[in-house]
């Protein structure tokens, strides 16, 4: 594998040795490949998920949920499933009506039903909940309620969703006439105008970035204990963001927020669908102060992709203004938003339509203009999951489609085309038009390499030579991506009005181990090792000294959790700087020690670890472990200084940080069938300085793996009556490791000036990136057919209607 | 969580066993082999049978090998254990194209030719195979055994010639001398069911085809089968311009319908080029002296790759 690398960090120490058979390795005093900590239980089947929680005498709840996309509910019977043995409660939306939680706040200041009262406006929205002795007669009672149904006419594709007299979603919201939610803009809309008014070379394309679900392996539920005599809640659930929930739980149900802890075990994927709370969760809680026992919710499969966040779902128009030698001077788009029946997307609140502001990529831009519209459709709530860093995912399959739009008009190369466009190295920190500031970035250097390691002009002279000789066709799609991650300064960014923020606290017990409390929490990222490995980097200990506590409410300081690729760039942050506030209390306790001045004393780290000396003699000094006995001990302190070595902090990012990566994919294209086989795929990211390079080298073979997916299989369609024919792994496809190709990584390292470590955040990049790369490998070998777009999933069928000139509507059912 | 409605359970101990519970329980009973069908519909609540009963314990089911030039394969016989054989890859590779693209290697451990075939799902890629090969259900019952040919052992969409009460018991295919076979499928993505898939069976005789077999599925031709085709095949030389032909005239018979897998026009499609292509590589099989009595080759899809 080739790789580039400029060396960055004085925090980096390279003292790793790679075991060369396994890729593994001896524990690093700091960076570097090591095993994951946590793999040692999950390997085993010792991880403990939320389903794993059994409490004495738990019940089990089981929801009833809508068979329309839009109904008027006018009546529900729960008396036969009351009166069914076993059954402990029914809930329904006018149980909940009265204690005022029929409703409840979404992440984007609107309201969702938690159990429908008025009407259904989705299928598979819930109507009603019932708490058994076990989850088989939780089932059974579920089909002994009787709910009279009147079905209205849904609003199934958003297109129409604006029409004059279509019907009215959201009745519920007064002085409400049509299912319009939001108008949102960003950039220099006259300025963007002129420049298209005047430009040699203009193009446009509609493209729809299809609903898909990130559909993790664990599926969302919860465990909820009230406990009566306590008035303690405790709620078990796979949440993102633990610390987020807990503060809105004691915000909708009036529970004193000290009385609620709210853990996140184990969590089997997140990917950004964890983020909300789900009515499930709400009913749980009422189940169980209803019932004074603990209760389980676990919903399945087909309850989990029909009715959890879905991801996407963006019409977009992209339009470029460019010179006839391919500079591009202007970008223009225009998107229609479909966020279901309910606006519950995850993202601060000043960001209707997310990140989705950084469409001009990674390109120098003159100008660019874009205006997002939202509106509601009978369909399941959500839109920011599946590692999209709120719609950036959208704003780089965009842009990267319209520039070999582009190079099909000029009849350009793509990456040539790109190469011109490209930030230069000496713009950064860079400005776009839409007002991101670009923290640090390499461009050029990482395309280059991209392009020498697939060997693309040996690629094209292939290509090349099949086109005239025939056979299977060969296309070679390149997508550079810039991300913006880890969100964010407070002053701009919030959820519900809790600031983007997060905390962090180091312990450092007596024999000098440690223990990190971060408020972020893993769904499968690996923090207990990478967080181990920032302290261990910063104090010269090892990462096997260092224990990771997070997710649990009780035990962590506050933040806003981990999604938006945000747990390096924010907690991994305040981690380096609480071990740093932990490191200066070491050296005013090791100045005790020594008897000198603390501004004598120098820090360096070596094979041996850690330690503060003299300047100048090293020999006269002592470990962080001696330091750390001796601030627990009888030592005399100097005035001022407190006893032990343990420090709380709370990081507010100065700005975001900006991955980027080049990827190129090789795809073959049978025509007789449409069937895409991904030859190859090289991926080259800049995450800025790696921590573990074993853990990115995951997360990006897992977002690879999602952009062949997207980009080949992945739909969530409806009919049009908006029944969901996706709902079950049947007909939602997730890619398997025979659709994948083994993945050939690069990375060059720019590191993020402003982060104290000097890292990006990575989770998302190879999700974000790819899918575009994929398409346009397909729809370069598409060429000699005269085809120029077509829409996700590019399934053999949606392929072979592209080569015979009648792409398919994709997010409806078959037309 | 996903959980079926409440059911009776019985174990069968032998065949008649087998037979005297499914008479006891009636048509509210299901038999359940692998189950890899019929158990996620009950989680569903789609299916709701009274009673299972598991006939997973009946050796005398799960016989596989070559009796009096009949390949003989037990109902109960796993496709795992059929994608193994060797004399099944010698005699018919196209049992060992299709069992390679049938689902994965855990519902292979478990899942069953003869479930596969009661199952009738009009997409079953085996229901194709066996009728390419014109194989021949054995069906017992309580008045004892009969042979079935398989063009009308399935009866229409989760429909089948076993009345109630009876049970699949094996399935016979004659070994043809110079027969070569091969299965085409097209999926959406690895373990699908098939958007469309075509197997083919050509023998020769004399330069000319003497009898030729093709099996359709998820395209909605009757019987899996494309008599047509056969027809026109027969007595011509085997070659590109006719396989071709074969080709359009089974798509043209066929009736296939829209769904997510794709559109009608898209799997008519399918069906002509992949009959087209697995008759080419039948033909390429007999002429390299794979025919039944020489080995296919071995190994995963990724291999050919």
């Amino acid at each position: 594998m080739t790789a580039e690398t400029t060396d960055t960090t004085a925090n980096a120490t390279d003292t790793t040795a790679t075991d060369t058979e396994t890729g593994a390795t001896a524990t690093p005093m700091g960076f570097g490949r090591m095993h994951r900590k946590e793999d040692a239980r999950f390997i085993r089947g010792r991880g403990n998920y939320v389903d794993d929680v059994r409490l004495p005498g738990m019940l089990h709840g089981a929801i009833l949920r809508s068979p329309h996309a839009h109904a008027r509910i006018l009546s529900v019977d729960a008396s036969a499933a009351e009166a069914h043995p076993g059954v402990k409660a029914v809930i329904t939306g006018e149980t909940l009506a009265g204690m005022d939680l029929a409703w409840m706040p979404t992440l984007s200041g609107d309201v969702q039903a938690v159990l429908a009262t008025d009407k259904v406006r989705f299928q598979g929205q819930e109507v009603a909940f019932v708490v058994a002795e076990d989850p088989y007669t939780a089932r059974d009672a579920l089909e002994l309620i009787e709910v009279d149904y009147e079905p209205l006419e849904p609003v199934i594709d958003a297109r129409r969703a604006l029409d004059e007299g279509a019907p009215v979603i959201r009745d519920d919201v007064e002085g409400r006439t049509g299912n319009h939610i939001f108008d949102w803009e960003a950039g220099d809309r006259e300025q963007t105008d002129a420049i298209f008014e005047r430009a040699e070379v203009t193009v446009a394309q509609d493209m729809l970035y299809p609903r898909v679900h990130p559909a993790p392996l664990e599926t969302c539920g919860a465990v909820a204990d009230f406990d009566r005599v306590t008035g303690k809640l405790t709620v078990w659930c796979p949440t993102q963001a633990p610390h987020a929930h807990r503060t809105l739980y004691a915000l909708v149900a009036g529970l004193p927020e000290h009385k609620i802890r709210v853990i996140s075990p184990d969590v089997g994927g997140g990917f950004g669908g964890k983020v909300g709370i789900y009515p499930g969760y709400v009913c749980a809680i009422v189940g169980s102060i209803a019932t004074g026992r603990p209760v389980k919710w676990m919903e399945d499969r087909s309850e989990n992709l029909m009715s959890t966040a879905f991801a996407r779902d963006y019409h977009m128009r992209g339009e470029i203004a460019a010179t006839r030698d391919g500079k591009v001077l202007a970008i223009r788009v225009k998107v229609l938003a479909d966020h279901g029946a309910f606006n519950g997307t995850a993202q601060p609140t000043k960001f209707p339509a997310g990140f989705f502001g950084v469409f001009t990529g990674s390109y120098d831009i003159r100008a660019a203009h874009c205006e997002v519209t939202g509106v509601h459709t009978n369909k399941a709530p959500g839109g920011v999951a599946y590692a999209c860093s709120f719609r950036i995912t959208e704003a780089v399959y965009l842009v990267e489609r319209m520039m070999d739009v582009l190079a099909c008009e000029l009849d350009a190369d793509p990456a040539e085309l790109r190469m011109k466009n490209l930030i230069r190295p000496e713009r950064f920190p860079y400005t776009s038009p839409t007002g991101w500031e670009y923290d640090s970035g390499d461009y050029p250097r990482a395309l280059r390499l991209a392009l020498d390691m697939v060997e693309y002009d040996k690629l094209r002279a292939e290509q090349a030579e099949r086109r005239r000789d025939g056979g299977p066709l060969l296309g070679i799609g390149i997508s550079f991506f810039t991300e913006a991650v880890g969100a964010g300064p407070r002053k701009h960014m919030d959820i519900l009005g809790l600031g983007m923020a997060d905390g962090a606290e180091l312990r450092v017990h007596p024999t000098g181990k440690a223990v990190l409390r971060v408020s972020c929490q893993s769904q499968g990222q690996g923090h207990e090792t990478t967080f181990a490995q920032i302290v261990a980097a910063e104090l010269g200990v090892s990462p096997d000294d260092v224990e990771v506590v997070h997710g649990d409410t009780d035990q962590t300081p506050f933040g806003l959790g981990t999604y938006g690729s945000r747990s390096t760039p924010v907690s991994g942050a305040a981690t380096a700087i609480v071990a740093r506030k932990v490191r200066e209390r070491a050296r005013l306790v090791a100045a005790a020690m020594l008897e000198a001045s603390p501004d004598d004393l120098e820090w360096s780290v070596s094979e041996a670890g850690g330690r503060w000396s003299v300047q100048g003699s090293a020999e006269h000094g002592r470990t962080i472990q001696e330091i750390a006995m001796a601030a627990h001990s009888n030592l005399e302190l100097p005035e001022g200084v407190e006893g032990h070595l343990d420090a709380v902090t709370v990081y507010n990012p100065p700005n975001l940080t900006y991955p980027f990566g080049a990827y190129v994919c090789v795809v073959d294209v049978d025509p007789g069938t449409g069937q895409v086989k991904v030859r190859r795929f090289v991926a080259v990211d800049d995450c800025g300085v790696r921590i573990n390079p074993m853990i990115v080298e995951g997360q990006i073979h897992g977002g690879l793996a999602d952009g062949i997916g997207m980009a080949l299989m992945q739909l969530m369609a409806f009919d049009e009556d908006g029944n969901h024919l996706g709902a079950s792994f049947m007909d939602y496809l997730l890619p398997t490791s025979m659709e994948c190709p083994s993945w050939e990584l690069g990375e060059t390292v720019t590191p993020s000036p402003h982060h104290p470590v000097g890292a990006k955040g990575v989770g998302e990049s190879a999700t974000v990136g790819s899918p575009a790369a994929v398409v346009n490998a397909v729809l370069d070998a598409l060429r000699p057919y005269g085809v120029r777009h077509a829409d996700m999933p590019l399934t053999p069928a949606n392929v072979w209607s592209a080569l015979q000139g009648t792409p398919i509507r994709t997010d409806l059912a078959v037309t | 969580m996903q959980v079926p409605a409440r059911f009776e359970y019985e174990r069968a101990s032998s065949v008649p066993h087998a037979l005297a519970l499914l008479e006891r329980y009636g048509p509210e009973s299901r038999v359940i082999a692998g189950g890899h069908s019929l158990i996620p519909m009950m989680k569903l609540r789609l299916a709701r049978p009274d009673v299972l009963i598991d006939i997973n314990g009946l050796e005398e089911l799960s016989f596989l090998g070559v009796e009096d030039d009949v390949l003989v394969i037990g109902a109960l016989v796993r496709h795992a254990q059929f994608l193994a054989d060797p004399a099944v890859g010698r005699y018919f590779p196209i049992f060992h194209d299709a069992e390679r693209v049938i689902a994965d290697p855990v519902v292979r451990n478990r899942g069953t030719v003869g479930g596969s075939l009661c199952q009738a799902d009009p997409s079953e890629d085996l229901s194709a195979a066996f009728a390419a090969v014109r194989a021949t259900a054995v069906i017992q019952g309580p008045g004892g055994v009969r042979e079935v040919p398989i063009r009308r052992f399935h009866r229409g969409p989760y429909e089948t010639a076993v009345e109630p009460g009876e049970l699949l018991v094996r399935l016979r295919v004659p070994i043809r001398p110079g027969a070569a076979s091969a299965y085409e499928k097209v999926e959406r993505r690895a373990g699908d069911w098939p958007v469309a898939a075509a197997g083919a069976q050509l023998r020769l005789d004399g330069g000319v085809i003497a009898e030729a077999g093709i099996g359709l599925t998820a395209v909605g031709a009757e019987h899996f089968a494309a008599p047509e085709a056969e027809e026109y095949l027969a007595g011509k030389a085997p070659g590109a311009e006719a396989f071709a032909e074969a080709g359009r005239i089974a798509a043209a018979n066929c009736a296939p319908r829209a769904d997510q897998r794709g559109p009608a026009a898209y799997k008519r499609h399918l069906a002509g080029e992949l009959v087209r292509r697995a008759l080419t590589r039948a033909a390429g099989r007999a002429a390299e002296g794979t025919a039944q009595g020489a080995g296919d080759r071995t190994g995963d899809r990724r291999g050919e790759g």
